[in-house]
């Protein structure tokens, strides 16, 4: 990470955090998800983006009760609390595994800017949107 | 009877299409761990796992759909979701097991 990412030269950049991995056969989404978290908490500018395996972290009902792992799904819902507004899923991720957006989480962030009302942080974007998306990102980090 | 265990996600190893194009018919294949996405309804891997059911017998593994958050009524055709105990059953009933990474 560079100098200028630092807070306290008083930059703000946005950091892409692009999640590419299926949530419970390894660590990476969960890391991601809390590296995601600490950035927002130091308050950079966070956006994540979910393509290939990495939809399904967002699927909704995962319960890992009886496969004794944590069940990490609910700390998606702490993004917005961190001042996450965007979350971009890739579509065709989406329908090369037969998932809609009826299938993800219903995220959402409360907007300050207006009277903190509820709204979707899920964006369904295509390949092409998500490339110039990540070109336009200052800093990007892959999980 | 052969035994074959997927545990890797189709979508991003070859290990479900390998062990589709190299098991003999009448053999059991149990998707487990991340293998389990194979199992999905309307992804692109359906047609290939529905035909290998015509002649194979394909399990999945009910705890791995569930921490996935896959619903048991959008699964492939001819899929039988088996939970730990029918895993065990399978591995003491096949003559051999082979795991695909």
């Amino acid at each position: 990470m560079s100098e200028e990412a630092n807070q306290s030269s008083g930059q703000v950049k946005q950091f892409l955090y692009v999640n590419r991995r299926a949530p419970h056969g390894s660590n990476y989404a969960q890391e991601g998800l809390e590296v995601a978290l600490i950035g927002a908490a130091f308050e950079q500018d966070v956006v994540m983006a979910y393509v290939d395996d990495g939809v399904f972290q967002l699927k909704s009902q995962q319960d890992t009760s009886d496969i004794g792992t944590k069940n990490f799904g609910a700390t998606y819902g702490a993004l917005g609390d961190y001042d996450v507004q965007t979350i971009y899923v890739e579509k065709e991720s989406l329908e090369m595994r037969g998932l809609t957006e009826d299938d993800l989480m219903p995220l959402v962030y409360e907007d300050e800017d207006d009277d903190w009302e509820e709204k979707p942080m899920i964006n369904i974007v295509s390949a092409c949107q998500l490339a110039e998306i990540i070109d336009q990102s200052d800093v990007v980090l892959n999980f | 009877m052969m035994l074959h265990t997927v545990n890797k996600s189709p979508f991003e190893k070859d290990s479900l299409k390998s062990c589709l194009r190299l098991s003999k018919e009448k053999s059991s294949i149990l998707m487990i761990e991340d293998g389990v996405y194979g199992a999905i309804r309307g992804a692109s891997t359906e047609r290939s796992v529905a035909e290998a059911a015509k002649t194979r017998s394909i399990y999945a593994l009910g705890p791995d759909l569930k921490a996935r958050g896959i619903d048991l009524e959008k699964l492939v055709d001819g899929i039988t979701v088996v939970d730990y105990d029918g895993f065990v059953k399978l591995a003491v009933e096949s003559s051999k097991v082979q795991s695909w990474m």
